[in-house]
């Protein structure tokens, strides 16, 4: 299973690479959101500053859609998604393989975002593991849910607005836990980060676990 | 094949007039015989409403995490799960948005906003968002087989998800306001507490009268796609035989020459007869 990952999770990222999509598309888009919450917040640096562990994830969010969205479209040309049926892979590790290169792409994501949040909303660091660790946990959970939704829309017609329809109130829970996870890091709010980590770690366990289970039955069936 | 009139049978009309009968006494008596409260006013009525809603919102999710449970069991297999869950997550959703509709009526006469970010109500409109992309997925169509799958995992997902949703918000608003505003709730007594009981009978009823109809709807939609393909076959043939039939008849009367023109004319008369009958 774990070299099934790793040969999914080695392909992913090679087609992103040589793509160029991530670099080219997702990430300049991520940045994009950033400046416009710029603008809709009005120059405001106080509030900037207070909200910017809300705005990343938002951030983050919108962009892991366009990335899990990315992970299944290079399944759907040219019959890939018989090939890898056909391959004898294990389904578990298909499913590992891709939570790999998006936790990956999402981590890559994340640090660019992070430059962008302290360039242009000039946060402070509080606590850095735990931004770090919960930036890591967060990405997992997210990657993981998105992976299992995305293999659930790319069979069914109008995949691009069903994905967001079922990822985004799933994966509240995270944006939730990983902003106030930040909030703590950065030291705009008092509360328990660790706490709210152990959250993350509880979604995103759930999700790999039903991923898992599930990954053979969706391969067959989607 | 047999026609179907509609989904009704005794058993839902019985459902049907007990359900009519109980929010008509519902409503007199949550709008007219009950006192209003003396500490929220005409607002406490909402109570008749809101309570049983959310009861049968969450029923409704939960008969649908069951019945999506009993179809991913493989000894329990069978589309009857599938349209079962189908139906109650559907009528789980109706109950979901009047549940959040009153609380929204409510929290606006009450606290003085339509909404504030409580912990029940967060979570509830999240579910409401969650069983809405359920719906949308089962709405894709597809092969009925796979589909039941996935949507029946999708479900199970989505409720299994359920407590990490209650800690987030619970947390997250206690760190907002150190207190939810749900405990402002009076005691209740007298009338009020039976006519808040008959609205439970009342929601119960029309609950469970939506669900068996909404599951009769899966039933025909199902014989639809199975069937309705080769019935429709069956009556163009019928009707081109039809037509054969009617020919010689003409053809005795006017002859060899015009006959085919006749019976071109009966044959397209016939069509469009039917288009009438069919309906």
């Amino acid at each position: 299973m774990w070299r099934d990952a790793l040969l999914v999770g080695g392909k992913d990222l090679r087609i992103e690479i040589r793509g160029r999509v991530a670099t080219m598309q997702v990430a300049p888009y991520a940045m994009l959101v950033l400046l416009l919450f710029g603008f809709a917040f009005d120059q405001d640096h106080n509030l900037l500053t207070q909200a910017a562990p809300g705005l990343f994830w938002v951030a983050v969010l919108l962009s892991s859609l366009l990335a899990v969205q990315r992970s299944f479209a290079i399944e759907a040309t040219d019959g890939t998604r018989d090939g890898l049926r056909l391959s004898g892979l294990d389904p578990a590790g298909i499913f590992l393989g891709k939570v790999a290169a998006v936790v990956i792409e999402l981590v890559a994501l994340e640090v660019l975002l992070g430059v962008g949040v302290v360039v242009l909303f000039g946060t402070r660091l509080h606590d850095p593991a735990l931004l770090v660790v919960s930036a890591l946990v967060a990405s997992v959970g997210l990657a993981a849910a998105g992976t299992v939704y995305g293999m659930i829309a790319s069979g069914v017609r109008g995949r691009e607005t069903l994905l967001p329809l079922l990822v985004l109130p799933v994966v509240a829970p995270v944006l939730l836990a990983a902003t106030q996870c930040w909030m703590a890091a950065l030291g705009s709010s008092t509360t328990d980060g660790w706490r709210w980590l152990s959250l993350l770690v509880a979604f995103g366990v759930i999700y790999l676990a039903l991923g898992v289970v599930s990954f053979s039955t969706l391969v067959e069936e989607t | 094949m047999t026609v179907h009139k509609g989904t009704a049978n005794q058993l839902t009309r019985v459902l049907g007039a007990g359900s009519l009968v109980t929010v008509a006494l519902t409503a007199l008596f949550g709008l007219w015989l009950t006192p209003p409260d003396a500490v929220q006013g005409q607002l406490v009525r909402l109570i008749y409403v809101h309570p049983a809603a959310a009861t049968a919102c969450y029923v409704g999710f939960g008969l649908c995490a069951l019945a999506s449970l009993a179809y991913l069991w493989p000894r329990t297999r069978s589309r009857r799960w599938d349209r079962l869950a189908a139906a109650s997550a559907e009528v789980g959703v109706v109950f979901c948005v009047i549940t959040l509709a009153t609380g929204s009526i409510w929290g606006r006469g009450s606290w003085g906003v339509w909404w504030t970010w409580d912990a029940r109500l967060t979570l509830t409109a999240l579910l409401c968002a969650v069983f809405l992309g359920y719906l949308a997925l089962r709405r894709t169509g597809g092969n009925p087989e796979s589909r039941a799958l996935t949507s029946a995992i999708v479900a199970v997902v989505c409720v299994a998800l359920v407590p990490i949703d209650h800690y987030a918000t619970s947390w997250w608003t206690t760190l907002h306001q150190g207190d939810t505003l749900m405990r402002a709730n009076p005691l209740i007594h007298g009338s009020q507490l039976y006519t808040m009981l008959l609205s439970f009978v009342a929601v119960g009823l029309v609950f469970s009268w939506l669900v068996v109809h909404r599951y009769r709807v899966e039933v025909l939609e199902d014989r639809f796609e199975e069937e309705g393909f080769a019935v429709a076959i069956a009556e163009r043939r019928a009707e081109a035989s039809a037509a054969v039939q009617d020919r010689p008849a003409e053809s005795a009367v006017v002859g060899p020459g015009p006959a085919v023109a006749a019976s071109s004319s009966s044959a397209g008369s016939e069509m469009g007869r039917d288009g009438e009958v069919s309906e």
